[in-house]
């Protein structure tokens, strides 16, 4: 009965209910697109930490984590090589530079990362091959890069750093592609440690001295179900380092978290607005049907399928809305121009699209209570 | 005769902090089957609550009522809801109908929250909306007929499920001359040919000429039950009379 009368009504008033179905549409549109949002930005900072085949990550003491700022000499990789449940670590320096271009593409701001890839560090390559050296003017690039200049396997590519006060440039051959691995909002590009060493920019130039430090180091453990009892153990043996895990790491980047709470919080305002306009259209509805309400319970109709008509009405509106929003987000999300920061996991998505799902009947609340309490003389006009 | 309804002593009363206020007073009388009554009065008489009383919409303060030998002031909200769905059938002075069914669909409203709708029960709702003169309007929405018709549906309405008990409350309030008439003698004629007990509230003494008897309410309590038809053909006169004054 609640079905046949609740899918009647929305019929004869298609309209109107398909009005706020699209307002239901439009707030989803939002969520998701702050939902798309928060990851893309949060990727764009943590991509190279987050996909970093480690378990956990070592920085300088007393820095507050910061990748940038930690300066760890590498005469202290013996030692932790040493601390028992490690099976393999190795230094990462991270730097920045610029990509320049001989034809009209723009230059690109880059993360400059070394690695040595005898060690621990290495990125997956998907395309070309990865460094096999610890020295040579080869580069593995970031699939952001390859997208954003057209570079290719095999391209010789010039970096553009700032050593002495002096612009320097270096030019470097394409080996590799990798997945994703943004850092600091910038794309990544990968050189041999030694390699790296002599291209970051630094006040003096070094003159080909082998490295003897690195920004973090990476830690592979041989049971990462261990790794917090290993982290406490390197920090016990090493001196003046912080050990963490990769998630903590990242979390610790500059202005992750207070980028990714105001975006929650946004995101929150946003599912709070969506309760109260759900609540407050069906409450203005259920206000104008109470002689219609009254009639229907003086007449015999029982009070939970009153209850059950106005429930089924705000779920079948807000699936028709969030199913519209959803539709139409997608379909956004596929003209968008490259490069702007949104990316739809299928995680956040769910998560975002369930949070939605709960709104409509947490705002409709109200109007099924305003519902149950007409009173059956209303029809009498004696309420 | 059988008793269909039986009120003992019913009273409502409506307490406001020290005041106290006897919309019903003291009433006790009883109709059997086949009878058409009319309730009469002046504003403020207590017709409507007395109507809502007999409908069980409202709990007395003191008294039984009988409906089909059950006593309504025993039975439990839930219980109430059930017994006005099965054994009364009502119309309204105003919105009656559900503005988003059509007249049939209104009609059969009755019979789906009884659980009765087949095709059987279905057909008879047609013909029931047919005789009534509806043929044209089975799947107009309310908003699409006139005063008159909406009240011929919700007279179908009322009777469809086969009820004890059929409740009109002002019927004709919104209606011309004419058209109140044209309803008054349906519902009159429908609930002698069904067998089955009417009462309709109103405050248009003309009305009362399709009755077979007569309750003037005045202050709560009733302070005559007209019985003959003289009488009553004479106060349908007086109503006419008023009414060509206005």
């Amino acid at each position: 009965m609640a079905l046949y009368l609740s899918s009647k009504e929305i019929i004869r008033y298609k309209g109107r209910y398909l009005l706020f179905s699209l307002v239901i549409a439009l707030i989803t549109t939002l969520v998701l697109f702050i939902a798309a949002l928060a990851q893309g930005l949060a990727d764009a900072n943590k991509q190279f930490l987050d996909k970093l085949n480690a378990d956990l990550v070592v920085f300088q003491k007393n820095v507050n984590l910061s990748a940038v700022g930690s300066q760890i000499t590498l005469n202290k990789l013996p030692a932790i090589r040493q601390v028992p449940g490690v099976m393999a670590v190795g230094p990462i320096g991270l730097s920045s530079g610029t990509l320049v271009f001989n034809d009209n593409t723009p230059s690109l701001d880059i993360s400059l990362i070394g690695i040595d890839p005898r060690q621990l560090g290495q990125p997956a390559v998907k395309k070309g091959r990865a460094l096999q050296t610890n020295q040579g003017r080869q580069t593995v690039i970031d699939s952001n890069v390859a997208t954003k200049t057209g570079i290719k396997v095999g391209d010789k590519i010039t970096l553009r750093t700032i050593i002495n006060n002096k612009e320097v440039y270096n030019t470097i051959e394409v080996i590799g592609i990798t997945d994703d691995q943004q850092f600091l909002y910038a794309p990544s590009i990968f050189l041999p440690y030694d390699t790296w060493n002599n291209f970051r920019p630094q006040p003096t130039p070094n003159n080909n001295t082998p490295p003897t430090i690195a920004n973090i180091i990476a830690i592979k453990t041989d049971n990462p179900a261990q790794s917090i009892l290993i982290a406490e153990s390197i920090i016990r043996r090493v001196k003046d380092v912080e050990v963490v895990d990769r998630k903590t790491a990242y979390e610790a980047s500059p202005g992750y978290q207070a980028q990714q709470s105001t975006l929650d919080t946004q995101r929150g305002f946003t599912l709070l607005i969506g309760i109260l306009v759900i609540g407050g259209f069906f409450q203005i509805q259920t206000l104008q049907k109470v002689p219609q309400i009254g009639v229907l319970k003086a007449i015999g109709t029982p009070n939970n399928n009153i209850a059950f008509m106005v429930i089924f009405q705000i779920i079948l509106l807000t699936v028709i809305g969030i199913t519209i929003g959803t539709i139409v987000t997608l379909g956004l999300s596929l003209i968008l121009p490259y490069g702007i920061p949104i990316v739809f996991s299928g995680k956040n998505t769910i998560l975002a699209i369930i949070s939605l799902l709960f709104i409509g009947p947490i705002g409709g609340l109200v109007s099924v209570r305003l519902a149950l309490r007409v009173e059956p003389l209303a029809a009498l006009g004696m309420n | 005769m059988d008793k269909v309804l039986e009120t003992i002593a019913i009273s409502k009363i409506y307490k406001n902090g020290a005041s106290t206020v006897k919309a019903v007073d003291n009433s006790s009388f009883w109709f059997s089957k086949g009878e058409f009554i009319a309730l009469v009065g002046p504003s403020g008489s207590g017709k409507t609550t007395m109507l809502a009383l007999l409908a069980g919409l409202l709990r007395p303060t003191e008294g039984n009522i009988f409906i089909d030998g059950i006593d309504l002031v025993n039975l439990s909200d839930s219980e109430r809801t059930l017994f006005r769905r099965q054994k009364i059938g009502f119309t309204f002075q105003a919105n009656n109908l559900v503005p988003y069914l059509t007249a049939l669909e209104n009609v059969e409203l009755m019979l789906r929250l009884n659980l009765q709708f087949n095709p059987q029960t279905a057909a008879h709702a047609k013909d029931l909306l047919i005789r009534l003169g509806l043929e044209e309007h089975l799947y107009h929405f309310p908003s699409q007929l006139s005063g008159g018709g909406q009240q011929r549906v919700a007279i179908a309405r009322a009777l469809i499920h086969n009820p004890t008990l059929v409740l009109a409350d002002e019927p004709t309030a919104a209606l011309d001359t004419e058209r109140a008439y044209q309803v008054v003698e349906i519902f009159s004629s429908l609930i002698h040919e069904q067998n089955r007990t009417g009462i309709m509230v109103t405050h248009d003494l003309r009305m009362v000429e399709f009755a077979d008897r007569v309750i003037n309410m005045r202050d709560g309590k009733i302070v005559r039950i007209i019985s003959s038809r003289d009488e009553i053909n004479q106060l349908a006169r007086i109503g006419r009379q008023e009414n060509e004054n206005n």
